[in-house]
């Protein structure tokens, strides 16, 4: 009983970071269509940024309480990243709007191993550690053994769940999340309404990649290790989730994520951590074959 | 009249030239440039035994980087209009002397295959007999390979316009069906190379049949997932494959029964020539020149048969082709297996050239490079998708020869390091300014009336 909660645990600290880089993936195949084969290493070189500037803080002020820290970080992180998104998003894909349909990603595909390499050659190929930075965990004794509920872990399911309400709300409640929507239902008739659809798509990459920030900042805590390489398992993962939770369906980005780090956990706890991502992929195949709209997404109507 | 009015535009717009727009635009630019380089470039991270990770800072970069993009884009917008005409009208000049050569193409093609044939001897009259390993075996036998490859999943890709990014699977699948034939039950190359084709093919099929009815992009990232299950399967199956380690000692390619070496009953001595290692290179560049052009030869004649033409058509459009009647999974099945068993077929001469196979030749960028062969060689182009790979291939190959930047840019410099690099970004450009790749224009394989030629700039595809 005890394995079983600390694995439930471990799947859901997992399945939120999942959770955070899917959404990327489905508010982006939402609006425009596209399969961003780079949001998987966005997260990466934001999970970069975010041990520089964590680094950057703690050697300028080094008495400044953790906590501060982390946030400034986040923040920073989510700028940046938020930045990087955008200029890739005016040079890669926004061109291409009314090309062929497979050029976008055929372009991201290209973006991607940009990145990765861009990463490899600026900061070198090797694992970069940081110390751990939040110590110590809550022991709580269930029959028969314990469970340890790590701070770190505490801090990232509740700021993922703070961060999804804020976003929720953006989305659901403002000028631009209803823009948005309506993009998502059909451009050209919002175009005719007066939206900036192109304004309004670059503002989702951004969302997007701000969350990914969130994700690689989370990462940095969990793990402490960054490798210019770790942004395209975690890509496809997530990408799994965003599929497993039916594409273009925000909730669904969210439960496929958790559903995802769960079986990802369990999968390594009882079978095999040797074959964990053949589980992952073996599911991305098996969902896209047998069940392409997902848990909450539409079913994909073809129109002539 | 018109150049008149062309010249009074120009003028106008000179005179008008908003020097301040053009430098509040530079200098966006220049602060783009500074806040993406910000702390991923400023400052580069360095493990330190003592002190765990410290930051290098590297300013000096920065501002170079930033200066560089605020120069481009100002000259950019305020030379930038000539300078694209100028371009434009090159290119236009360029173009229409070129038009004639392609009643020549016979004549071409003829000219190429002699200097192909005649490669290894030219590379050794002119390196010498040392030399000329790298020239056979670096440029010659590795472009060949990635020819090979490209025209395989060009008849996927380029053909059947199904994007698949799992192609080097089947690269693996031909070369551990070698390996693994050879060294469990001693089957030679010959009988290794025909059945690694089959074996491919049918993994071909048997991975093809559930995720054929996938859409474009959904195919892409399926045969993706195939292609990552199958390497994880060849690392972790350590029992079989040897995992991570690879296998070694793969027997390599005979001439008609004759091993190439030093013994006496090898190539060299039965027909009383010195023993050298460049016979077996030249065996092997005949050999991989010969399966390419098998390929290629392959690939024209089934475009010509009624099942090349459906995957043209399924290119085009999809629909269409449904409500024509043609049966869009087996087309998609046909297409996908014979690109694969070419990539089965090189993946044996991979094995046997080199004696040893690992996982590790075998990853996601391989494909990767594989699919940006044929993308920037004009997706369905034979000729393209070969130039791309004598560009892509050999221009890697020539980054290691560019020795004497290093005097430029210090002795760290590595300039193999910005293959990938260029890879990428080559991509993207290619996909932003032509979509249709290097050699857009096809001559289309089957005509009503008369010939006319399709490219990028006349036909829209996949809009449906």
């Amino acid at each position: 009983m005890d394995y079983f909660l600390q694995q439930l645990i471990n799947g859901l600290t997992l399945g939120s970071v999942y959770g955070l880089i899917a959404i990327g993936y489905t508010m982006v195949y939402g609006i425009i269509g596209m399969i961003n084969f780079a949001h998987g290493d966005v997260f990466m070189l934001s999970a970069f940024i975010a041990v520089i500037i964590f680094l950057m803080i703690t050697s300028l002020f080094g008495g400044l309480a953790i906590a501060l820290a982390l946030v400034l970080v986040l923040i920073i992180a989510m700028v940046l990243t938020a930045l990087w998104s955008w200029a890739i998003e005016r040079v890669a894909y926004r061109p291409l709007r009314g090309s062929f349909r497979l050029a976008p990603l055929i372009s991201a595909i290209g973006m991607s191993i940009f990145l990765v390499n861009f990463v490899q050659l600026v900061q070198g190929p090797r694992n970069k550690s940081i110390p751990p930075i939040i110590d110590g965990s809550f022991v709580i004794p269930v029959d028969g053994g314990n469970i340890t509920l790590a701070y770190k872990q505490i801090l990232i399911i509740v700021t993922t769940a703070v961060l999804l309400a804020a976003f929720w709300f953006v989305v659901q409640k403002t000028a631009l999340g209803r823009a948005q929507r309506a993009c998502e239902q059909d451009r050209k008739m919002a175009a005719l309404l007066g939206i900036d659809v192109d304004r309004t798509i670059s503002l989702t990459f951004v969302m997007g990649a701000a969350l990914a920030a969130v994700a690689g900042t989370l990462f940095m805590v969990q793990y402490g290790v960054v490798n210019f390489a770790d942004g395209f398992v975690p890509g496809i993962k997530a990408f799994t989730a965003a599929v497993l939770g039916g594409i273009g369906s925000l909730p669904g980005a969210v439960i496929g994520g958790l559903l995802i780090g769960l079986i990802e956990v369990f999968w390594s706890a009882y079978f095999s951590i040797d074959y964990k991502d053949v589980a992952a992929f073996s599911i991305l195949a098996i969902t896209l074959i047998f069940m392409p709209s997902g848990i909450l997404g539409k079913p994909d109507v073809e129109k002539v | 009249m018109a150049e008149a009015e062309a010249k009074r535009v120009a003028s106008d717009e000179r005179a008008a030239f908003d020097w301040l727009g053009a430098l509040r635009d530079a200098g966006f630019l220049g602060l783009l440039t500074l806040g993406l380089s910000f702390p991923i470039i400023a400052f580069r991270t360095r493990q330190d035994l003592w002190q765990g990770l410290v930051l290098d800072p590297r300013w000096e970069l920065v501002t170079v980087l930033v200066a560089i993009a605020f120069t481009a884009r100002f000259c950019w917008l305020v030379f930038g209009n000539r300078l694209a005409g100028g371009v434009q009208s090159l290119a236009e000049r360029v173009g229409s002397t070129l038009s004639p050569l392609k009643s020549y193409t016979a004549t071409f093609r003829l000219v190429g295959l002699a200097w192909l044939i005649a490669y290894p001897f030219l590379a050794v009259l002119f390196a010498g007999p040392g030399g000329a390993l790298k020239w056979i075996d670096n440029f010659g036998i590795q472009i060949l390979i990635y020819v090979m490859l490209g025209w395989g999943l060009n008849i996927v890709v380029g053909l059947a316009g199904l994007l698949d990014l799992g192609y080097v699977a089947f690269y693996a699948v031909g070369a551990y069906s070698t390996a693994l034939l050879s060294t469990y039950f001693g089957f030679s190359f010959w009988l290794c190379l025909p059945l690694a084709g089959i074996f491919a093919a049918l993994w071909g099929i048997l991975l093809g049949f559930p995720v054929l009815r996938l859409r474009g992009d959904y195919l892409a990232i399926v045969t993706l997932a195939f292609g990552e299950i199958i390497r994880l399967v060849l690392i972790n199956w350590v029992e079989l494959t040897n995992g991570a380690a690879g296998i070694s000692g793969i027997p390599r390619p005979t001439f008609f029964g004759l091993p190439f070496n030093a013994s006496d009953e090898g190539f060299a001595a039965f027909f009383g020539l010195q023993f050298t290692p460049l016979h077996r290179l030249f065996f092997l560049f005949y050999l991989i020149l010969l399966l390419a052009l098998l390929t290629n030869w392959v690939t024209i004649r089934l475009r010509r048969l009624p099942i090349g033409r459906a995957w043209e058509a399924l290119r085009e459009d999809e629909i269409a082709c449904r409500s024509l009647g043609i049966d869009t999974v087996t087309t998609k099945l046909t297409a996908f297996s014979i690109g694969a068993m070419f990539g089965g077929i090189a993946g044996a001469f991979f094995a046997a050239r080199l004696g040893f196979i690992s996982p590790k030749s075998f990853e996601f960028m391989e494909s990767a490079v594989i699919l940006s062969i044929v993308v920037l060689g004009g997706m369905g182009s034979q000729i393209g998708v070969a130039i791309a790979a004598v560009v892509m291939i050999g221009g890697t190959e020539m980054l290691r020869e560019l020795v004497w930047l290093k005097a430029i840019f210090g002795a760290g410099f590595d300039p193999t390091q910005y293959r990938m690099l260029l890879f990428g970004m080559a991509m993207v450009a290619m996909m932003v300014w032509r979509p249709r790749g290097l050699i857009s224009k096809r001559e289309p394989s089957i005509v009503l009336h008369e010939k006319r030629a399709i490219g990028g700039e006349l036909v829209k595809e996949g809009q449906g």
